[in-house]
């Protein structure tokens, strides 16, 4: 072999590099992340196991439903009827899009293009300043 | 060999006649099938656009129309224009501020704009001077509907022409195919400013905005049909009548009403697109 010696040890320098990530973070404990929920509800349109999952399917489902089936049925939940929108259902409950979506979608590493169009509800700080200012 | 390369020769030539010559056969043999049975969809259809739009089909479901008396809303000055703020206010329609980038759902048209086929020679000053009110005709032939490729803008159960917003791509074909310039692109993000001036000027939380590279248009107000409401324009007229709105299909329903009665134009029925927006002149 010729250049041994530059290449066998340029070979251990890239593959500790490759590996130092692992090594690095290893036995590390990684904190789930921990969304806000509402407090005075307990129940959700599905169990909640299935909606941490699915819930991506269901908003597609739904828009296909409301828009291209004109199925504009409202949903109930803990005897109250929702609206089967985003906008208009979902974040009646949660009304913090950054405590609550963005907590899990940043760990994840997914910015779903929701809030391009539908509007987000103002944020509960974000109101008490702008309460402030006027 | 000689005798079977001869062979072989006869029988690829046979063959390769019989390849192009069978299906071109065949197709002579099936159109005559159906010309046999009546002429197919082709022929009625042409016959019918002819007409007054083509309105010969029996109708089946619910088709939502309107119809627009020009001579009320010129009766009434800035009727029209408190119909088109009802409607872009609701919808967060954006305005850019120039002409070029003009998003509408509903607007203004001088008579040579909205009725190009009619005869514009000695019309009287009235017809001349006035505005009419022009907005997506919620065709139920709907050319852009067979232009979109993603299907993003369909016909829905009661007629009326929807968006789809999430799976609009922004190609603009549906914006050529239409007759009418019903279709707006969004060449701006309208959540954007310019010198400080948002350009959706208050922002409806009822309704989502869209996004740059999107297109839009008249919804026919779906959401509020649904609720039992008309829809946001017909509502702003008030009880002038200028605006009737309802099932084409039903014969009882308001416009079908109107329809017997009056005489009304819808704009470049020769296309053979058949709106459901009607004007009484």
């Amino acid at each position: 072999m010729y250049n041994k010696g530059k290449i066998i040890p340029g070979l251990i320098i890239f593959v500790a590099l490759m590996l130092f990530a692992v090594f690095n973070n290893a036995g590390k404990k990684l904190e789930a992340p921990k969304p806000e929920k509402p407090k005075d509800h307990k129940e959700c349109v599905l169990p909640l196991a299935e909606i941490n999952k699915t819930h991506m399917k269901l908003l597609n489902d739904w828009r296909d439903e409301v828009i291209r089936e004109g199925n504009r049925e409202q949903i109930k939940v803990e005897g109250k009827m929702y609206e089967r929108s985003l906008q208009k259902g979902c974040m009646l409950c949660h009304t913090s899009k950054k405590k609550f979506c963005d907590v899990c979608h940043e760990f994840a590493s997914v910015y779903p293009y929701c809030w391009d169009c539908h509007i987000a509800p103002q944020e509960p700080q974000e109101e008490m300043v702008q309460q402030e200012a006027k | 060999m000689d005798n079977s390369r001869r062979k072989f020769l006869k029988i690829a030539g046979i063959s390769a006649v019989a390849g192009v010559g069978a299906p071109s056969a065949l197709n002579m043999l099936l159109k005559n099938d159906v010309h046999a049975a009546g002429g197919g969809d082709a022929a009625p259809a042409a016959h019918g656009d002819a007409g007054h739009g083509g309105h010969d089909a029996a109708p089946t479901g619910k088709r939502y129309g309107l119809v627009i008396d020009t001579r009320i809303f010129h009766a009434n000055p800035g009727m029209a224009e408190k119909c088109v703020k009802a409607c872009h206010t609701e919808y967060n329609v954006p305005d850019f501020g120039n002409r070029k980038d003009e998003i509408k759902w509903l607007w203004n048209e001088p008579f040579a704009y909205a009725f190009p086929e009619q005869s514009h020679y000695k019309k009287d000053h009235t017809v001349h001077s006035m505005q009419f009110l022009v907005t997506c005709n919620h065709c139920d032939k709907p050319p852009c509907v067979r232009a979109c490729p993603t299907n993003a803008t369909f016909k829905n159960e009661d007629g009326i022409i929807m968006m789809d917003f999430h799976r609009c791509i922004g190609c603009r074909f549906c914006m050529a195919a239409c007759p009418y310039g019903s279709r707006s692109f969004n060449w701006r993000d309208p959540r954007g400013s310019k010198d400080g001036i948002p350009f959706i000027e208050k922002v409806n939380k009822e309704f989502p905005t869209r996004m740059r590279g999107v297109v839009e248009k008249c919804n026919f107000c779906a959401p509020l049909l649904k609720q039992g409401k008309p829809p946001l324009c017909v509502e702003a007229t008030g009880d002038t009548g200028a605006m009737y709105f309802g099932d084409l299909n039903d014969p009882h329903s308001e416009v079908s009403k109107v329809l017997n009665e009056r005489f009304t134009i819808q704009r470049k029925p020769s296309l053979g697109t058949k709106p459901s927006v009607f004007y009484i002149i």
